[in-house]
């Protein structure tokens, strides 16, 4: 397996946000993949939503021109065939991850590596509901996966050197350049990223400011492309308040308990983008 | 999102279509913008903002923007955008909803 589109075929686990968007790139570098959910339902608006996510792609000009891989969907995790690489891109629960995982690692062959794209669980929490530890490593896709080329890749104590080498010959064939750090609750990104949302959640909440105006702030003055909440609601704010959960539980660090406003908009299901309402209006959704 | 013109009332003209292009893009990002501006450029439009232009245009006017039409530089400006849909709308096998 190399860094050749042909060499691989991959298996993603989870239809949801970051599921499609891992799909998306994949496909549109030409890597079959089958995705599993356990909803048809969701599986048929998945494949709709690549379809969408693919043409975000070529617009913004980051595909690099091969036949698309193709996209097949299965509910059954014992149908995705000869894989790989398995990406797990499943709701940001420990327990839900490390049953799925778990389910997973069973089920492929040995030397089949094995990705969690979760925001937060550090690796080796999760690597001990694996039959395999050494086959497991943490890509951090960001959001679009499709769009932004950098990842974070988190290898955990016991990821061994041939999963290494296998993850990063994939994100060779996917466009991708990985910075491979330490593992830690939210490594590196998450760690410092989750805690400002958190705060400017709650600025917004006192009503310092205006969602609008932190971000107008963190762009104009920061530099930052996308301010806070804008993020916050391309993240989706029940992964964040999962995540932000995660990340207090293991560091007891108050900035990171998830504040009010965030708990109320997530009982009202303001999800963010992918629900049209979140800190912004999206109107109808696009993608 | 308003859909004031709905396909059969939609605005023929180039000019029609600038007009509403500029108006929906005022409300939009709340600043207002010139038919010239390079939106991307200026950071007034968004990568993601740009894919909900290309819904947009496609539900407004009823045409497919597809192939090599889909391409940012096509969204770069109020006037490219027109030029787009009357182009595609002049080629277009599918009128608007007749």
């Amino acid at each position: 397996m190399g860094t050749d589109p042909a060499g691989h075929r991959l298996a993603i686990i989870g239809g949801g946000v970051m599921g499609t968007n891992i799909a998306t790139l994949a496909v549109g570098h030409g890597i079959p993949v089958v995705l599993v959910d356990v909803s048809e339902t969701v599986l048929a608006g998945a494949a709709t939503t690549v379809a969408g996510k693919l043409r975000h792609a070529q617009l913004m000009g980051t595909l690099p021109g091969r036949p698309p891989g193709a996209l097949t969907t299965t509910v059954s995790l014992r149908e995705v065939g000869a894989v790989t690489a398995v990406v797990e891109a499943v709701t940001e629960v420990p327990e839900t991850k490390a049953k799925v995982l778990a389910e997973v690692s069973e089920v492929v062959p040995p030397g089949t590596t094995l990705i969690s794209n979760t925001s937060c669980i550090p690796i080796d929490e999760m690597a001990a509901s694996v039959v395999r530890p050494g086959e497991l490593v943490g890509v951090h896709f960001m959001n679009p996966a499709y769009l932004i080329t950098t990842v974070e890749v988190i290898r955990g104590p016991r990821t061994d050197d041939q999963t290494m080498d296998a993850v990063t010959a994939l994100l060779t064939a996917l466009g991708r350049e990985g910075i491979v750090i330490r593992d830690a609750p939210g490594f590196v990104i998450n760690r410092l990223l989750h805690p400002l949302i958190n705060h400017a959640a709650m600025v917004a909440q006192k009503g310092t400011a205006t969602p609008e105006m932190v971000d107008a702030l963190l762009e104009g003055c920061l530099g930052h492309s996308t301010g806070p909440l804008r993020t916050a609601d391309l993240i989706g704010l029940d992964n964040l308040v999962d995540s932000l959960n995660v990340l207090y539980e293991r560091t007891g660090d108050e900035s990171c308990r998830p504040c009010e406003l965030l708990l109320q908009k997530v009982r009202e299901g303001s999800l963010g983008r992918k629900t049209g309402q979140g800190f912004y209006d999206y109107g109808k959704v696009a993608s | 999102m308003t859909a004031e013109n709905t396909s059969g009332a939609a605005p023929v003209t180039a000019e029609d279509i600038e007009q509403a292009l500029l108006g929906f893009l005022t409300e939009k990002i709340k600043s207002p913008v010139a038919a010239d501006q390079d939106l991307f450029a200026s950071g007034l439009v968004s990568s993601m903002f740009a894919m909900q232009l290309v819904v947009h245009l496609e539900t407004e006017y009823g045409i497919a923007i597809i192939g090599p039409e889909l391409k940012l530089d096509n969204f770069r400006t109020v006037q490219a955008m027109t030029s787009l849909v009357m182009r595609l709308r002049n080629g277009s096998p599918l009128p608007a909803d007749a």
